[in-house]
């Protein structure tokens, strides 16, 4: 085969990985598609963050608005300090409100936004001061647990 | 109290039976301080690839025609088995999923195991069977039949001349291979979910879109396929190169390529696995 022919295969061949590696990026995987650009970070404490993890969705009406950039333990607050990456096309009052949800019954957890009536728009490095931690099934069984049994203890008593 | 007495025959029967047992101990000796030896000389034959390489890129032309041979023509059947992997994976998968009612997480579960496992995996060994063999077989018989003892006569030397290109052109192909592999398996599930079954479109993508992260899993699936791509290369041109130059010995080292390099494939997906999923630290 001539020289010429061993290039132009070579060159399909290389060509055709490089747009499956590219098909792979953008079709498959988050490339692209709902990265955060042009980001501002605001912080929220939690007293529990459930199983938030890292990169988790933001949301807000349901919409994707951001992801979690960062979680880490505040030693002196002794809860959790979760940073936020919010798009800059969506500003939020400062007094919004952050809770910790879960997508479904055994969906992930993500951080959902309810948007406050204040004049002044969060702005880089603000804290979010109301926030609503994720919900425990154990502590929600422990209270319905207890509950029950301050109902059943008058009874008994009479 | 079935003691047997110790007579001159038994006596006599001993050291053949304790011979039989050395032998095996020298045997299993043999074959770990052979075993070794191998690694060490396939070590020193990969350093000795990389010295000499530049040839293969000042002359660029060699390099592209191993491509050709080792990427080109193994395409047909990545292209083919990817394709098929996927759709099975895609029906294995619903018929799983579909017990949880949560179907739509296909395209979620069939991209994670191509993009992480399957694709670098399975298109490694394909090619160390498709490739790999063929590499080695040709260095084999170039060797039995003196070609490269012709070469180094005229002062080329064959392992920049004959083995450099055949294995850069081998690392080149892999990552290639192994990133149409997965695409093409991604869309033979796409057909068995949403063509044939008819799981939402829109679901199937947006949530393998929200679980594959390109940097975790699609850059760590073409770390794995050049390491395995390196790895078959090496062990396919060490083994031809090392063949006795005999048709026996081109045919046996042709199988080892094949064996060992599948085996070598398996063990190193293990341990880049455990370290990608539990981090370099």
């Amino acid at each position: 085969m001539a020289r010429s022919a061993f290039n132009f295969w070579v060159g399909v061949f290389v060509l055709a990985g490089f747009v499956a590696l590219l098909v792979l990026a953008l079709k498959v995987g988050n490339l692209g598609s709902d990265g955060v650009r042009d980001p501002y970070r605001v912080k929220a404490h939690f007293s529990n963050i459930g199983g938030l993890k890292e990169k988790a969705p933001v949301r807000s009406a349901g919409v994707l608005v951001g992801r979690v950039a960062q979680i880490r333990f505040d030693n002196k607050r002794y809860d959790a300090e979760v940073t936020l990456e919010l798009d800059k096309r969506f500003a939020f009052p400062t007094d919004t409100s952050a809770s910790i949800l879960t997508s479904g019954i055994l969906g992930e957890n993500y951080v959902g936004l309810d948007g406050g009536g204040e004049e002044v728009m969060l702005k880089e490095g603000d804290e979010m001061k109301l926030t609503q931690s994720a919900v425990v099934l154990e502590q929600i069984i422990g209270q319905f647990l207890y509950s029950k049994a301050q109902e059943g203890a008058p009874k008994k008593a009479e | 109290m079935l003691a047997v007495p110790i007579t001159a025959k038994t006596w006599g029967s001993l050291p053949p039976m304790l011979d039989t047992v050395t032998h095996a101990i020298a045997e299993l000796g043999r074959k770990t301080i052979g075993g070794v030896e191998r690694v060490g000389a396939l070590t020193r034959f990969l350093g000795q690839i990389l010295f000499s390489s530049g040839a293969s890129f000042r002359r660029i032309g060699l390099t592209i025609r191993e491509v050709y041979f080792s990427g080109v023509l193994s395409l047909i059947i990545i292209l083919v088995s990817g394709f098929f992997v996927g759709m099975v994976l895609g029906m294995q998968g619903y018929e799983t999923l579909q017990t949880y009612g949560s179907e739509e997480k296909l395209g979620v579960l069939v991209a994670l195991s191509l993009v992480r496992e399957l694709g670098p995996v399975v298109s490694a060994l394909l090619f160390a069977s498709r490739a790999g063999s063929a590499i080695t077989a040709e260095i084999g018989l170039m060797k039995a039949t003196e070609q490269l003892s012709a070469m180094e006569m005229m002062a080329v030397d064959p392992v920049s001349r004959v083995v450099a290109p055949r294995f850069w052109g081998g690392v080149i192909s892999m990552p290639l291979l192994a990133a149409m592999f997965s695409a093409i398996g991604v869309f033979g599930a796409y057909i068995v979910g949403v063509v044939i079954i008819g799981i939402d479109n829109g679901a199937f993508w947006s949530q393998m879109q929200a679980a594959v992260d390109f940097r975790y899993d699609i850059v760590n699936g073409v770390i794995k396929s050049i390491i395995f791509g390196i790895a078959v290369s090496a062990i396919a041109v060490f083994e031809g190169f090392a063949a006795p130059p005999t048709a026996e010995g081109v045919s046996g080292a042709t199988t080892r390529t094949v064996v060992s390099a599948s085996l070598v494939i398996l063990a190193l997906d293990l341990v880049l696995t455990a370290f990608m999923l539990r981090g370099w630290r």
